[in-house]
């Protein structure tokens, strides 16, 4: 298991957020994680970045089989874990170029690679830009300042492809997108499947789900996962909404999430 | 109280910090600041009369001053009183006490020179290794004036061009600062010892960037150094003061004067990267760094542009200025300062616009971590005379953490409806979420801070010869370090 996440209790400034959660995400799967607003889904996302504002009360979370929890946001991006951000971040003054080339040689020296120089850099960037429909002088603007919102996530996709995680967390990465970028978008996102790759898709729409077809679907309300299934529960919950399921727990037709 | 104390605390300990040549006694001078002290110096050195009026006349102005009112206190920063009668004002340059080879040379000061491409050879004259203990006494330096003497530029020690250049020293010295421009300016005036002299004839460029490390006899040029760049018509120059060398010296004052003087269509670009020792994470210790530069745009279509990255010093306190006189004259003002823990900032510059179409920038980029304070002090005038005049001024500063502090006191004073003047400022802060974005794609928390504070600086570092960027970058990391989580 690439991802093994086990009674994850965590809150902020003492109040709850995560109060429970069991997921495991193998090699080569994508999975998918709706949930209706303040459920906790960007929380979970942001905590397994390593973000250090949440405190983890209960449970424990492996990578790889290594205690994710103990390392650093940075190690973890080291060790292939990325997130695209449901609010990417602006670096005024900081070309994206630079950026991105001092993150994939970092990340590369802690795979024991040789580092990329300007010009296999600017050859892989150019390559994963069309991939994702980003124009090239993309590059040498500042990191995400004054992209639009879609621009913003092209570019955090933009990002992974150059980083090649083994683990992508995709946090509401179709939002603000328009019809046409979703599928520029979703095919980058499928082109970079692979059996040694996991993908988790946070999203509130099925739209994106008929372009990357998860291999299980989960719903996370009130800081639990309240039902997974396959790919139909996601149709599902765009049909019918969460009230069903948040009411109804317990008793669904969807088969509850396996314990670990 | 014992400012006595506190004064040595400040300046160092003369014997100490300066040395001196202990065989004959009377190199140094007994502490304090007279004018027999002044007459000292002035005969140590062997120096014309109106030299020594000239320094006469400035101790006259200083001594007035500090009766008066004493230090300028409109800056916004805090420090102890000095005791100006408890320094010793003169003390031979002690000969043997750098190091010995290159061997006990800092690496990062090799580095550098290697980067510049100066010989091996030279690299240890300029790193102040004692010259006779690893070279025969042909010098390197000497094959280096000689190049610029085939252009006819003069550069030299101050000492020097007081000896050889008399007549130059005399037109152009405190030309541009008077003696009596500000307490600090007039110290210097009446007490300095050495600094650089430069002088570019009409119509050259000179062939190589000057750097006061290409200036032998640059160790222990000390506290009160004087510098004088003049670029006759036409003429260009680069200038880099400082460089990067990490002259951590403790406890000092540091009271330079600079000059500039660009004739028509001369152009000086003078360059600053200061380093020099901060103090201690409580503020105790560092440089009291209180400059005064300036230069002048005499002639019609002259430019003149300051480049600064302050790292270093406990305060700083200088505002390297443009006097816009000649007509199409342009000014430029760049800078970076940083100030981390204890240290404080008070930094920015004058534009004086005198002449028609005359045009200046500035852009100022103050960063402040710690219990750092950072204050840009700018004046932009316009006399009623200086049609078209246009200004341009950016303040932007970058706050890391939440006890620092960041100040801006732009004073505009225009006098010329026709003229154009624009100013912006921003405060900015580094975010947790900035640098956690940064630790998500793998960089380590200094490098993100390191990433995010050199592109608030992008505008100034450019401006600097690339060299220098290089290690002012890396300067600022070393500065900021721990600055963050
Ligand atoms: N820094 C914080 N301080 C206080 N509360 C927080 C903080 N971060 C998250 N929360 C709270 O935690 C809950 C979960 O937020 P989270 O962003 O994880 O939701 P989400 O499922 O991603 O929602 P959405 O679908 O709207 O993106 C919310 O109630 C939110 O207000
Ligand atoms: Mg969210």
């Amino acid at each position: 298991m690439l991802l093994r996440i086990h009674d994850l209790h965590a809150e902020i400034d003492g109040k709850p957020i995560l109060r429970g959660i069991d997921l495991e995400v193998g090699a080569g799967e994508v999975h998918a994680v709706m949930g209706p607003n303040g459920s906790g889904k960007s929380t979970l996302a942001q905590l397994l970045a390593g973000r250090e504002v949440y405190t983890v009360t209960r449970g424990e979370v492996t990578f790889d089989g290594k205690n994710l929890l103990e390392m650093p946001a940075d190690l973890r991006a080291r060790e292939g874990l990325f997130l695209s951000f449901q609010y990417p971040i602006e670096l005024p003054g900081i070309a994206n170029s630079y950026f991105l080339k001092a993150a994939v040689n970092a990340v590369r020296r802690h795979r024991g690679l040789s580092e990329l120089d300007a010009v296999d850099f600017l050859i892989a960037a150019r390559a994963k830009m069309k991939l994702v429909g980003l124009r090239e002088d993309f590059l040498h603007r500042s990191v995400n300042e004054g992209f639009s919102g879609g621009e913003k996530k092209r570019n955090e996709i933009f990002q992974m492809a150059m980083l090649e995680p083994r683990l992508a967390i995709l946090d509401e990465t179709d939002s603000g997108l328009d019809v046409d970028a979703l599928r520029t978008v979703a095919e980058g996102v499928n082109s970079l499947r692979s059996p040694d790759r996991a993908i988790v898709v946070i999203t509130h729409y099925q739209r994106l789900l008929d372009y990357i077809v998860p291999d299980k679907t989960h719903v996370l309300a009130g800081g639990r996962i309240v039902r997974s299934g396959g790919p139909d529960l996601a149709r599902e919950v765009e049909e019918r909404g969460y009230g069903w399921i948040t009411g109804t727990a317990d008793s669904g037709e969807s088969v509850p999430v396996a314990a670990a | 109280m014992s400012t006595g104390t506190q004064a040595k605390d400040l300046v160092g300990d003369g014997e100490y910090k300066w040395g001196f040549v202990t065989d004959i006694e009377s190199d140094v001078a007994p502490a304090g600041l007279t004018e027999d002290i002044i007459r000292f110096i002035s005969a140590k050195k062997n120096e014309p009369e109106f030299m020594l009026e000239w320094r006469l006349k400035a101790f006259r102005a200083w001594s007035k001053m500090a009766a008066e009112a004493g230090e300028p206190d409109w800056a916004h920063i805090n420090f102890n009183p000095i005791d100006y009668q408890a320094i010793s004002y003169y003390a031979a340059p002690k000969k043997k006490d750098g190091p010995k080879s290159l061997d006990e040379v800092d690496p990062e000061l090799l580095a550098t020179f290697e980067k510049l491409g100066i010989p091996l050879a030279e690299r240890a004259i300029l790193a102040g290794v004692a010259v006779d203990a690893v070279f025969d006494s042909v010098s390197v330096a000497t094959t280096f004036k000689e190049k610029l003497a085939e252009v006819g530029v003069i550069f030299c020690s101050f000492s020097d061009a007081v000896q050889n250049h008399p007549e130059l020293v005399r037109k152009y010295l405190g030309s541009v600062v008077p003696v009596a421009d500000n307490f600090f300016a007039a110290l210097n005036s009446a007490v300095f010892t050495d600094g650089s002299f430069c002088y570019i004839p009409p119509g050259v460029r000179c062939p190589m960037e000057l750097s006061t490390y290409f200036r032998i006899n640059t160790a222990n040029t000390g506290q009160f150094e004087r510098t004088l760049i003049v670029a006759d018509e036409g003429a260009y120059v680069s200038y880099l003061e400082g460089c990067t060398a990490p002259r951590r010296d403790e406890n000092q004052l540091h009271a330079a004067v600079v000059e500039l003087v660009a004739h028509e269509k001369a152009q000086i670009k003078y360059s600053t990267v200061q380093n020099w020792y901060p103090g201690d994470k409580e503020g105790r210790g560092g440089i009291y760094n209180f400059v005064t530069k300036r230069g002048k745009c005499a002639g019609a279509h002259s430019k003149i542009s300051w480049t600064q990255v302050e790292t270093g010093s406990s305060i700083t306190w200088k505002y390297p200025s443009v006097i816009l006189q000649g007509d199409d004259s342009v000014g430029e003002f760049y800078s970076v300062a940083v100030t981390n823990n204890r240290q404080q900032a008070d930094t920015g510059t004058k534009m004086l616009h005198l002449g028609k179409n005359t045009s200046s920038t500035i852009v100022s980029k103050g960063i402040s971590a710690g219990h750092g304070q950072n204050s840009y002090r700018g004046l932009v005038y316009v006399a009623p005379g200086a049609e078209g005049a246009r200004n341009y001024s950016q303040c932007d500063s970058l706050l890391i953490g939440d006890q620092c502090g960041a100040h801006t006191f732009p004073y505009i004073d225009v006098r010329n409806p026709t003229s154009q003047v624009e100013h912006e400022a921003s405060t900015s802060r580094i975010g947790e979420d900035q640098i956690f974005y940064c630790r998500q794609r793998g960089l380590t928390q200094e490098d993100a801070v390191s990433l995010i504070v050199n592109g608030f600086c992008k505008q100034v570092f450019r401006e600097l010869p690339m060299e220098f960027a290089v290690e002012a970058q890396k300067l600022l990391s070393v500065t900021l370090e721990g600055a963050v989580g």
